[in-house]
């Protein structure tokens, strides 16, 4: 397995603010590895200093052994970057702004034709080839910014939220095509929903305020999430202090006078006992629902560990 | 140089994908149409009595030197509209990022943006040179002095788009790329007017002047400074586009 994207130290300054601080990661063929992370936290402009479009204020990006800063054509050539934008002329038709990335990727032009319509079935595009991009719906805009960044086979595939502004069956279409070519590409996505990553990451990579605070594979994160939470309903109103005095409750929420949100730590699970205590003092226990593990709970463990 | 004759090609087709390359030629056409016709008519008044002198001036005198000095004037109000486009509504439109992810160089980019405009300004040079090239059907012309007007032209739009090409990397809108085009160019044109006064001469201001340059070449006069004046300034302005192009990815 060969490393395909090394970077080192990454800062980034915009005047005062400080994006990114000291991000450093590797990227090894067959890994799809997801950035996960809250709006504003640093995932697109670590994107756009790893794609070439914004020099890093410190650190430096190496892909597939090339320097992104000192030979920038060589290392581009691996390269295929999805923005969080699509970039798309939208007065071409599909087939000729395909044709033109293709070109714009130095593909000799006798495989052309072939790359094209490879990459058009493998987005799904081959019945829209012939329409005005313009016209296209978002979810189609969004299939042919992903086809231009695949077009060239690069070893190295960039999407910034790929999967945003589209419907469940796409979404999930589009994952498949992620799976199929994380076989042999290396793969960065970004994403503020962890379903995703778990759908589709090897690993994942979580940065909150511009710094990097986990990495790990996939099995590794289920194991840091040691929060879940539950959604508890009571008939008659519920002594609070007497539930969080339970081993293993982190915080109890008071939604309404009988609706409690409790988050808890997993290996200590108190749920048994909660529902004992809610039943033995007769406060009537009307509903339990598991609430997903959202993204605010990783954090929550995360900064908690780090603590 | 592929790749810069792959963006080239492709800005040239696109700008005959919306109606504005369509529109420009037409109304260049049709405006300098009527100054051709117009000069016709007045040689035709004035050659009874140029045949009775001796080294007079001819057709490409009142004919030719004025329409291309026409086309310079209106091509100065028109250029900065076309360039303007070229990098600021790619970057207002995010598909700048597209050229930047690409194995091309920032220099591919520019150059390739440039020549794709220039290929449209020089196939409109060479439709305004259907009009003089059509008296010869019925006259002779100095043909020395009608390639002289020509390459003048060419030197001058070339300066325009470079100039355009530069403001347009600078700015943010496509407007504001325009007017600082229209300013700095109409202010080199101008440059020269108070050389007609003679005790507030300036020989910096008239080397600067694009016009007197232009006119220098348009008489016939090939010389080696008006030449480099051009090619001078279009090269400034290419190299000033590259490095501004390069600082997009420094800050935003």
């Amino acid at each position: 397995m060969s490393i395909l994207i090394n970077a080192e130290h990454l800062s980034r300054y915009y005047g005062k603010h400080c994006a990114i601080k000291d991000v450093s990661f590797t990227l090894a063929q067959g890994e799809v590895l997801g950035f996960l992370g809250p709006n504003g936290a640093g995932k697109t402009t670590t994107m756009q200093i790893l794609s070439g479009n914004l020099a890093p204020s410190s650190g430096r990006v190496v892909i597939n052994g090339y320097d992104l800063q000192d030979q920038a054509k060589l290392a581009k050539l691996s390269l295929g970057y999805l923005p969080d934008t699509p970039p798309l002329y939208k007065d071409l038709s599909v087939k000729e702004f395909l044709y033109y990335c293709a070109q714009l990727h130095g593909i000799p032009k006798k495989s052309i034709n072939s790359a094209l319509i490879k990459t058009q079935e493998r987005c799904g595009l081959m019945t829209v080839a012939d329409r005005l991009i313009a016209n296209l719906s978002k979810g189609y805009q969004q299939r042919i910014g992903i086809a231009q960044a695949i077009i060239h086979n690069p070893d190295v595939i960039i999407l910034d939220e790929p999967t945003v502004g589209l419907d469940p069956l796409q979404i999930r279409e589009i994952r498949d095509l992620i799976l199929e070519l994380g076989h042999d590409h290396g793969i960065i996505l970004s994403t503020h929903t962890l379903s995703e990553v778990q759908a589709v990451c090897t690993h994942v990579q979580i940065i909150h305020q511009g710094q990097l605070i986990l990495k790990e594979s996939i099995d590794g994160l289920n194991q840091q999430i040691d929060t879940a939470s539950v959604l508890i309903s009571t008939r008659l109103k519920p002594d609070l202090a007497v539930l969080s005095a339970h081993d293993g409750v982190l915080s109890i929420v008071a939604i309404s006078e009988q609706q409690l949100k409790i988050t808890y730590r997993l290996h200590e699970n108190p749920i048994q006992r909660l529902i004992e205590t809610i039943i033995s003092h007769g406060w009537e226990l009307q509903e339990l629902t598991p609430i997903k593990r959202s993204m605010e709970d990783i954090f929550i463990t995360l900064t908690q560990h780090n603590h | 140089m592929s790749m810069i004759l792959t963006i080239a090609t492709r800005e040239f087709k696109s700008l005959f994908l919306s109606p504005l390359a369509w529109t420009l030629l037409a109304v260049l056409q049709i405006i300098l149409a009527y100054i051709f016709l117009t000069q016709v008519e007045t040689f035709n008044l004035l050659q009874p009595k140029l045949a009775t002198i001796d080294g007079a001036l001819g057709l490409a005198d009142i004919v030719v030197t004025p329409l291309y000095s026409n086309a310079g004037i209106i091509l100065l109000l028109i250029t900065p509209l076309l360039t303007m486009r070229l990098i600021c509504e790619e970057r207002r439109n995010k598909t700048l990022s597209l050229l930047l992810s690409a194995p091309v160089s920032n220099a591919d980019i520019i150059l390739g943006k440039y020549l794709g405009l220039l290929s449209l300004l020089i196939l409109a040079v060479l439709i305004i040179t259907l009009m003089p090239l059509s008296l010869l059907s019925g006259g002779s012309l100095d043909n020395g002095k009608l390639i002289a007007n020509i390459l003048a032209l060419l030197l001058l739009v070339s300066a325009y788009t470079a100039t355009g090409l530069y403001m347009s990397t600078l700015a943010s809108h496509p407007t504001v790329a325009a007017m600082g085009t229209f300013g700095i160019l109409l202010l080199l044109w101008i440059l020269d007017w108070s050389a007609g006064l003679q005790e507030q001469r300036s020989e910096l201001f008239e080397y600067l002047s694009i016009l007197r340059h232009f006119q220098n070449i348009q008489s016939g006069l090939i010389s080696s400074v008006d030449i480099s004046y051009f090619l001078l300034f279009t090269a400034s302005f290419i190299i000033l586009s590259i490095h501004s192009l390069a600082n997009e990815r420094l800050q935003k």
